[in-house]
């Protein structure tokens, strides 16, 4: 069978190939790797201006107690996420990863209160077993509907001009704000967030209006679309981990510094400590530490070092530490940018440590993340 | 002379030495460059080997070497600034200069007309 022809395809796959986009194929779906601009001028134009990302292949999950009650959702998915979910405000969103049995992370997810639901939204490699195991674990106590519906980003320093031509009430949205919007007549669900280090939103649209949204957001002379490739360097200059390269079911949260992720309340001494996969390592490795980190490096030379790069400390290459799991080329900070495990030990900002690149040893520092200024509106 | 490889290459060849570079059919297929690394002065290089390396923001490329020979020449400002391969991949964004082994080896490669012809 022709690969291509299996692939699935968003409700804005005609409009990327009108736009003159390169389509790869990208988690079971036929996607825009690039925009005629390409990906480095995609990447400065967002961080210049506004850029917009079809990221409809994520899954985005209703989650809804069988008796009605937001705090019954919630208590359903702290049993499989370690995040304070019960406290989250109506209209607010937080982020949160499923851990395993093992304290390994299955997929890292957005969660939303909507009053008297959750949504979430889930990567698009993951969510047919994202799916599985809510079903199987908190189905008896929860609906749970995988919505057809797009999902675009709007992300950038002109993000919120561009949609204050549809509706101006958006201003008023803080970070990780969530609100029923009318962008015309399109009911519209917009979170002020994104993955790119920006200010910016996303907007989940019913399928059928997704092209007609898109055109008037693309109306805009600041609004240019993007590709996932400019995708992948935005986030990795904010630091952002993505799911199967710097994240997997072999790193914890606590190795992957995401214990921002977990509240008190889930930890040691809170109310509603553990009870989620995988909970005794975790517990135990946020009072104690864990033996490695993640951490961002910044190759000294030119040179992008990239995803599995081994990581030695020292020139000679004779004492492996370690592997880049995500790691290229900056456009906004004009050079070589990744991210790492190392021992904790050396996971110290301004550590040198060394890269193994084409049969040399580039000398690589340890940087704090992210590599840019996110300009969120908290 | 003007000749090409199937590897997207392009050599000028006079007198036996060859002026390679990667051909614009190439450049759009990479987009912007931001990385360069070509190799060193005198190094002999068999066909097909690794001659340079040429990195976008999402990938790393090799450009192979199109002939046996020995690099007699490299050009600095590519180096110094990738998108030079990108505003003129066949004039002032030339790689290296290969002084052939066997300069009827060039005969071997793709004339113009046959180049096109594949990346049409």
């Amino acid at each position: 069978m022709d690969e291509t022809a299996a692939l699935k395809k968003t409700p804005l796959h005609a409009l990327h190939v009108a736009l003159g986009a390169r389509m790869v194929p990208f988690a079971g779906y036929d996607m825009p790797v690039q925009y005629p601009a390409g990906v480095l001028k995609e990447h400065l134009h967002t961080r210049a201006a506004a850029g917009l990302f079809d990221v409809s292949h994520m899954g985005q999950i209703v989650i809804r107690a069988h008796s009605g009650r937001y705090e019954d959702a919630a208590l359903a998915l702290e049993t499989l996420v370690p995040v304070d979910i019960l406290a989250l405000k109506t209209g607010r969103q937080r982020y949160g990863v499923f851990t395993d049995d093992n304290g390994g992370i299955i997929d890292d997810l957005m969660i939303a209160n909507r009053g008297d639901h959750l949504f979430v939204i889930v990567n698009a490699a993951c969510k047919a077993a994202d799916l599985a195991h809510l079903q199987k674990h908190i189905g008896d106590r929860c609906e749970i509907t995988l919505l057809d519906r797009a999902l675009v980003a709007l992300q950038g320093p002109r993000a919120q001009a561009a949609i204050a031509e549809l509706w101006a009430g958006l201003c008023e949205m803080k970070f990780m704000d969530v609100r029923d919007v009318g962008l015309h007549d399109v009911a519209c669900l917009v979170s002020r967030s994104g993955y790119s280090g920006e200010d910016g939103f996303e907007i989940s649209i019913p399928a059928d209006k997704a092209e007609t949204v898109v055109k008037w957001l693309l109306e805009h002379r600041d609004v240019q679309p993007i590709g996932l490739g400019a995708r992948d360097s935005l986030r990795l200059e904010a630091g952002l981990c993505l799911y199967g390269n710097d994240i997997d079911a072999t790193t914890s949260p606590v190795e992957a510094g995401l214990e921002w992720a977990i509240q008190k309340v889930r930890r040691n001494g809170g109310a509603r400590a553990g009870a989620f996969p995988g909970a005794a390592r975790i517990l135990t490795e946020l009072d104690h530490g864990t033996s490695r980190r993640r951490v961002g490096l910044k190759p000294e030379g030119k040179a992008p070092v990239r995803g599995h790069a081994r990581l030695y400390a020292d020139a000679e290459g004779k004492t492996e530490i370690g592997e880049v799991t995500s790691g290229g080329f900056g456009p906004s900070v004009d050079g070589p940018v990744a991210m790492g495990y190392v021992p904790a030990a050396l996971a110290a900002p301004g550590t040198q440590i060394f890269a193994e690149l084409r049969g040399k040893f580039l000398p690589v520092a340890v940087a704090a993340l992210p590599f840019i200024t996110p300009t969120y509106k908290r | 002379m003007l000749k090409f490889t199937e590897e997207h290459e392009w050599l000028n060849v006079e007198d036996g030495i060859a002026t390679v570079g990667i051909t614009t059919y190439a450049v759009d297929q990479l987009g912007d460059l931001v990385f360069v690394e070509l190799p060193e002065i005198g190094a002999s290089l068999t066909k097909g080997g690794n001659a340079a390396t040429v990195e976008s923001v999402k990938a790393a490329s090799d450009v192979y070497c199109p002939l046996d020979g020995e690099i007699t020449e490299v050009n600095p400002a590519i180096v110094a600034d990738p998108a030079l391969v990108n505003a003129d991949p066949m004039g002032k964004g030339w790689f290296f200069k290969l002084k052939l082994a066997n300069a009827a080896d060039a005969d071997g490669l793709l004339d113009e007309a046959a180049y096109k012809e594949l990346t049409a």
